[in-house]
């Protein structure tokens, strides 16, 4: 007998690409989740129930097995750092995260950065044996450098439109962004032939990066 | 951080009210009843050890463990795990004692946790240790009583996975020769649950693509003994092999202790490099998100502490199985209670002991005559219902 899977989806950006990623793969999942309010989309007919969750709090859904599986930017897996299982880059939402600042930056004494990923900048300027005072924003990060707030941001860049427009340079690239499948560590174990057969269909459609 | 309000208590700790004790010391007493029926012995260690010793030799990572300082400044560790503290006790108190030594544990343990990410600072964990058996018969003995104990404890599915560090280890030495940092790359990535991460690194080293295949196969290698046939194709290490002729001795061993339907061989799953030395094992059940149990052989312990031998074990996640498993415990009798007017303590109490000897819950309350016995329609955790109340009055039994 196959188990339904509860799977985490994130909502907005990454939901739409994510459900285009599993029709192609034969998996006849809703386009469109946002016009409706529901949070818990059953879904008997492929197997799985939608969990509709804030992307940052996918991985956590995960960890704690309330999903067994989730989607989710690698940006977050990094920054939230959670016991999942990584098992596949779904190759989509392409975007990086880099260091941006106004063009004429240059290293002061008390270097200070916004950014929506604390951990991951504190992680990346102490590898760079930079000391700098990062603080946290939650939205509109690139304010931050053109009203002085902090001389630098970390942020993740998409086509770096945002950025022109406000006269702002991506000055590093820290690593690449995709989203990814993510597993509970139980349930990878005890659904693991359904997860894996999903893996196996998702695997055969996941766009070649270009 | 502002002072603490009266009701707070730190992060990560608990209270164990009544109810919530009598299902823990339930499956306390079962899993250690089991434990002891195969003749392992239960220990108690101190709950505070030195960090320069304990706390160094323990595969909790340094960040996790829960350090204070002494009165004389000497870093202290509070235990988070059993395992070390059973090391250092077969290196110094039982030194001299001849092996194997099978040992049982249930006690609490420490880790310092991450605020706000939702897991526990102090925790229980039963378990057991086999100091002194090098063997796949030892082996599988601690997975069989893991099991065994997992029944007695109340958890009714639930799965094993099996694996053998030894085997990872082996192959990488055969495709990557020479490049311990790729192979500790590599590692680190099925450490860390990465699966993406290991197959991108892959696709960095200079690999024939038979090669290639060969170690994204190892990310399919599960099931049950046939894996042992895949896998011995798969390598010409000798480590690699060894560990898988290994593997397939514990599961001969499993299947005939009568277990092995339980048991599954899982080639990703991989336990802490620098701690366990050969097979490693993990326990799930169904209904709940986290591992119930984990364990494996850890050769290499005893030795820091002057007694290279060596060891294998595991550990139940008590708590884990405390929340998340629905028990049918044995109904506890509600109490009897004995309600007395000044004049009848002698007779009252005399009566109390009297049904105490028969087995009697027994709950004396000064109450006089004139006060009205009503039964309580409290629904708290503690309200106790009564199953019988008896009045004395003037040194007389006036109503039962």
């Amino acid at each position: 007998m196959t188990q339904i899977l509860k799977v985490a989806m994130p909502k907005g950006r990454i939901y739409k690409k994510a459900a285009e990623l599993f029709r192609k793969a034969g998996i006849e999942v809703p386009l469109d989740v946002d016009d409706s309010r529901k949070l818990i989309v059953h879904l008997p007919e492929v197997g799985m129930e939608f969990i509709l969750a804030k992307p940052v709090d996918v991985p956590i859904y995960v960890e704690h097995g309330v999903a067994d599986i989730g989607i989710v930017g690698k940006d977050v897996l990094i920054e939230e750092n959670r016991a999942v299982y990584e098992l596949l880059d779904l190759g989509i939402a392409r975007c990086r995260m880099s260091v941006i600042g106004l063009p004429d930056w240059k290293p002061g004494i008390q270097q200070r950065v916004a950014t929506k990923y604390p951990n991951v900048a504190s992680q990346y300027f102490r590898e760079q044996g930079q000391q700098v005072e990062v603080i946290k924003l939650n939205g509109s990060i690139e304010l931050a450098p053109m009203i002085g707030l902090a001389d630098r941001i970390v942020d993740m860049v998409e086509t770096g439109e945002t950025l022109r427009e406000n006269g702002l340079v991506e000055m590093e690239t820290l690593f690449g962004i995709t989203s990814r499948l993510i597993a509970n560590r139980v349930s990878y174990r005890m659904k693991n032939e359904e997860i894996q057969q999903l893996c196996d269909q998702l695997q055969r459609v996941i766009p070649e990066p270009t | 951080m502002s002072k603490p309000k009266g009701f707070e208590k730190p992060a990560g700790v608990r209270d164990y009210l009544p109810h919530v004790v009598t299902k823990l010391r339930h499956i306390e007493r079962n899993v250690l009843d089991c434990m002891s029926e195969w003749g392992y012995r239960q220990i108690i260690t101190p709950t505070m050890e030195y960090y320069d010793t304990v706390g160094v030799a323990s595969s909790t990572s340094d960040r996790k463990l829960y350090k204070m300082l002494n009165n004389r400044g000497t870093t202290m560790v509070l235990r988070s795990d059993m395992t070390t503290p059973i090391a250092r006790v077969m290196g110094s108190v039982l030194k001299e004692e001849s092996l194997p030594v099978r040992l049982s544990y249930h006690a609490n343990v420490f880790r310092s946790i991450e605020e706000k990410a939702g897991r526990e600072t102090e925790f229980f964990q039963t378990g057991a240790e086999l100091v002194g058996n090098d063997s796949a018969e030892g082996d599988a003995e601690v997975i069989a009583l893991a099991i065994a104990s997992l029944q007695a404890a109340g958890v009714e599915t639930f799965k094993i996975s099996l694996g053998h560090v030894g085997f990872l280890t082996g192959l990488l030495e055969e495709v990557l020769p020479d490049q311990t940092i790729e192979q500790e790359a590599l590692k680190e990535t099925l450490l860390n649950r990465d699966f993406v991460g290991f197959r991108e690194q892959l696709a960095h080293f200079q690999l024939s693509s038979e090669q290639r295949q060969e170690l994204e196969g190892l990310l399919r290698l599960r099931g049950a003994q046939d894996i042992c046939r895949q896998a011995t194709a798969l390598s010409s290490n000798p480590r690699a092999i060894a560990s898988i002729q290994h593997l397939c001795k514990v599961w001969e061993v499993l299947e005939a202790y009568g277990v092995s339907e339980h048991v599954m061989i899982d080639l990703t799953m991989i336990g802490d490099f620098s701690y366990y030395t050969g097979m490693v094992f993990e326990g799930y059940a169904a209904e709940l998100g986290f591992p119930v149990c984990s364990g494996g052989r850890y050769d290499n312990l005893l030795t820091q502490f002057g007694r290279p031998v060596a060891a294998t074990g595991f550990a139940l996640k008590t708590n884990r199985i405390l929340d998340g498993v629905n028990l049918l415990l044995p109904q506890e009798e509600a109490p009897v209670l004995i309600a007395y007017d000044v004049n009848s303590r002698r007779e009252a109490f005399a009566h109390a002991t009297e049904l105490r000897r028969q087995g009697k819950i027994v709950i004396t309350e000064h109450i006089e005559a004139t006060h009205r016995l009503e039964p309580s329609a409290d629904t708290h955790p503690l309200t106790v219902k009564y199953s019988q109340t008896i009045r004395f009055t003037d040194g007389q039994i006036i109503s039962i």
